[in-house]
């Protein structure tokens, strides 16, 4: 009786067993990827940097207010880069009093001193920089999350990727075009005043106030579909933005059948605020305003106390269903961009696995076959080795939660190319043996161990690729890489354990043998 | 016991002369075709752009597609038939406007195009130009990642001379696959990259077969008077059965895979098809036949040097 056969017995049976439970139900063991179920994958790039130039804006705004509460006049501050900010002060003589205010900005370091001219620079520091670009992505992350979770997807994936990117994979979606403008959309609502001394066409040929600017809402001809750009003159500064925002519903416009509109309401804060606004502005229009598009500009008739507004447009219900969605999860610090976009319809994707499934059980039938045919009892063997192997790989593939995508497919192919390699190997040597005369136990000893250095090398050096392509690539690639990784390692365990086992079983038992099946 | 080969003898290593003609000429074609052609011809994963893959409920006209397209300027898009007569693939160039609005231009552009009926937009795939060069570089670097990983492996297993020639042969297959997608002007994309990877593993594989069972050889007693050329035609007649085998059912696998595997994977099932014959060829005419020429180059030189030595 060959060494430790009880314990391979035990071994392999235990493999089995916890293969089996990973596997159990199948339906939900295998993740399967987006090109085979259908969905869709997206990589966002964060453009943290206007995120970093938009706290830099805030910085200077504090910082002109915080001088001229201590009396010093400032010529100009403006924004230089995203993280720089340039003062000018109206007289050298504040030059001093200004150094006590500029040294509370602590996240900002003070150069290029002039005092003759009144003038320095002051340039946010590395740490801050970083830690503002960190922000804006985990916190771009966070609301992303929050409106996909609205927005109802069953198990998406929202992960962080690199530095400054954002991966996002929604299984099983059907309107792509809705859900990426969902998640793409910054959502900055701001409301701001409407400069009324400002006459349009002046404004539009550039004659305008430092603290106006240009804005342009949009109007959709019900008939003609044609899209009609309205200017507006607006006070740069917003009174109120959506941070100061609890709740936003859905309703049906009152003043325009069949359009929707969403009900708005603020923060104890933002209620302060916005009454104070309406109160000191009656007989102003106030913009409301998503994104750098005006929506409407209604007139203040009287004080606001209650906090609520409404925001109109031409919305369909699904148009203001999504609005309120990312005016509930807030807006983004920082614009995203679309780098990456894989979108799969439902139908496509199970007409791959169909494919895919026929392709696969087609050629791992040929190899069945072939082996059945060509080496008879041994084959037999070796076809149930190649699917213990395959039983491993998905119950791996399972326990780490991989996805299978095509290029996982493509692994798999590989695997099996090898696995079968494997035991053609072996069986080879063990034939080889037998002709020169050794006897079937010997040639099955020396076959095995003969082969099996020469398995050993050729899994390791593919595993190592495998390694290579898993840790470096992305996404198909790693796919790929993962699945071939594992089941080269099942393989090697196979050819190890499972096939020695079972010739260890058919041959070396008590009777004498005198043929081997191969 | 159906049997290939009963104890096979073929002077593979002998004829090695005229494999290296062989291999540099078909090595040239593939590159003469990539040259011409102005390299290789990149999917939009590597390019960037947009893909759009369209289901027509009947089969359209192209020239239709095309002028509903022309009304949002994109005529000049790549307009391909794919599997199905009903189904077309529309690749259009990298454009300043997002993804999100360019599909959903061409949706209007084509649903305001009556004859064609009605069509579902079955696949979107966006790939930046940022996207795009990363993948680029990531696949020449995880090509090469995994050629230097096999060299020291193979260095370190066997020899420096095998680690190298290994590498030549795996380069080798992979000139011949890439100047096969090119001569029939397939293009290169990710999941060709795959099937590449996948080649890489299979040369590699055979080649190491074939090493070890010269190793073997060599470690029990050397059988006296054959030369080193001799030693590799013996490893490789000794394995040739299972080359054989192990090539065909990969062959048939591949096979079918092309046959069966539908459009999305037909030019992966191209490549396995073309690499597994390269993959095997160059395990003995270009791995083990430059480990022979190495060998002789060196051996010649130290006898040489010996002889000098003795002379003086």
């Amino acid at each position: 009786m060959p060494r430790h056969l009880r314990f391979r017995i035990g071994l392999v049976l235990a493999v089995i067993a916890v293969s089996v439970w990973y596997l159990y139900p199948l339906k939900s063991s295998i993740n399967l990827g987006l090109d085979l179920q259908g969905g869709i994958h997206l990589m966002l790039g964060v453009e943290a940097d206007r995120h970093v130039a938009s706290q830099t804006d805030r910085a200077a705004e504090d910082l002109k207010s915080a001088l001229e509460r201590k009396g010093i006049a400032v010529k100009r501050i403006a924004r230089e880069g995203n993280t720089a900010i340039k003062v000018e002060l109206a007289s050298p003589q504040s030059w001093n009093d200004s150094r006590t205010v500029v040294a509370e900005f602590s996240s900002f370091d003070r150069r290029d001193d002039d005092q003759a001219a009144g003038t320095f620079r002051l340039v946010m520091n590395d740490r801050r920089v970083s830690q503002l670009r960190d922000d804006a992505i985990r916190q771009g992350l966070e609301t992303i999350r929050n409106r996909i979770d609205q927005f109802g997807v069953s198990e998406p994936t929202i992960t962080r990727q690199g530095a400054d990117q954002i991966l996002i994979q929604l299984p099983g979606i059907q309107d792509a075009a809705r859900a990426k403008a969902l998640i793409g959309k910054t959502a900055l609502l701001e409301f701001k005043l409407l400069d009324e001394r400002t006459p349009i066409d002046q404004a539009l040929a550039g004659h305008l106030p430092e603290t106006s600017e240009v804005l342009f809402g949009r109007e959709v001809d019900k008939q003609t579909k044609a899209e009609r750009k309205i200017p507006y003159v607006v006070q740069r500064r917003a009174l109120l933005t959506g941070a100061e925002l609890t709740r936003a519903e859905v309703s049906a416009d009152p003043n325009s059948m069949g359009n929707w509109q969403v009900a708005i309401e603020f923060t104890s804060t933002g209620t302060r605020i916005f009454g104070e606004v309406t109160e000191q502005n009656v007989g102003r229009r106030l913009a409301i305003i998503l994104d750098g598009t005006v929506y409407s500009a209604p007139r203040i008739n009287e004080r606001i106390p209650g906090g609520r507004a409404v925001i109109t447009g031409q919305f369909t219900v699904d148009d203001a269903r999504d609005l309120a969605i990312v005016l509930r999860a807030g807006a983004l610090p920082a614009p995203v961009v679309i780098l990456e976009e894989r979108t799969v319809g439902p139908s496509l994707g199970s007409d791959s696995i169909r494919q895919g499934l026929i392709a696969i059980a087609g050629s791992a039938i040929v190899v069945f076959v072939f082996m059945l045919v060509y080496y008879r009892l041994s084959g037999l063997v070796a076809d149930i080795a190649l699917g213990l192997n395959l039983l491993i790989l998905f119950a791996c593939m399972a326990a780490i939660r991989a996805t299978l995508t095509l290029p996982g497919l493509a692994g798999i192919a590989l695997t099996i190319g090898m696995a079968v390699d494997t035991n053609i190997l072996i069986f080879e040597r063990i034939r080889e043996e037998m002709r020169v005369g050794k006897t079937p136990r010997a040639a099955i000893e020396a076959g095995f161990r003969r082969a099996l250095r020469t398995i050993v090398d050729t899994h390791l050096t593919v595993m190592g690729t495998a390694v290579i392509l898993l840790s470096f690539g992305t996404s198909s690639v790693k796919g790929f890489g993962v699945s071939l990784f594992i089941g080269l390692g099942a393989s090697l365990f196979t050819a190890y354990f499972f096939t020695r086992l079972l010739f260890d079983l058919l041959y070396m038992g008590r009777r004498k043998v005198d043929a081997i099946s191969i | 016991m159906i049997e290939l080969f009963k104890n096979p003898n073929y002077d593979f290593i002998g004829k090695r002369k005229w494999a290296y003609i062989i291999s540099i000429a078909i090595t040239l074609i593939g590159l003469g075709s990539l040259v011409a052609k102005g390299g290789l011809r990149y999917d939009i994963d590597f390019t960037g752009g947009t893909l759009i893959q369209v289901h027509f409920e009947q089969a359209p006209q192209v020239a239709k597609i095309r002028a509903s397209l022309g009304t949002i300027q994109l005529g000049e898009s790549i307009i391909q038939q794919f599997g199905d007569p009903r189904e077309y693939i529309i690749r259009l160039p990298l454009v300043a406007v997002g993804s999100e609005e360019i599909s959903r231009r061409v949706q209007g552009a084509l649903g305001a195009e009556a004859s064609l009926g009605k069509f579902e937009i079955r696949r979107v795939e966006f790939v930046g130009p940022q996207v795009g060069r990363e993948l680029q570089l990531q696949a020449v670097y995880l090509v090469l990642g995994g050629l230097i990983w096999i060299a020291i492996y193979l260095a370190f297993r066997f020899d420096l001379r095998g680690g190298v020639a290994a590498v030549i042969a795996v380069l080798h297959d992979v000139i011949v696959c890439l100047g096969a997608l090119s001569l029939f002007n397939r293009e290169f994309s990710l999941p060709v990259l795959a099937a590449l990877l996948t080649i890489i593993g299979y040369s590699v594989n055979d080649t190491i077969v074939a090493y070890d069972r010269l190793r073997e050889n060599r470690g029990r007693s050397m059988p006296k008077g054959r030369t080193f050329a001799q030693q590799m035609n013996d490893a490789v007649n000794q394995t040739l059965s299972r080359t054989i085998l192990t090539s065909l059912t990969t062959f048939f696998s591949a096979a079918v895979l092309l046959f069966l595997g539908g459009k999305t994977l037909e030019d992966f099932a191209f490549v396995l098809f073309v690499g597994v014959i390269t993959g095997t060829y160059s395990t003995t005419y270009v791995a083990a036949a430059l480990v022979v020429d190495w060998t002789s180059h060196v051996e010649g030189r130290l006898r040489r040097g010996k002889k000098a030595v003795a002379k003086a």
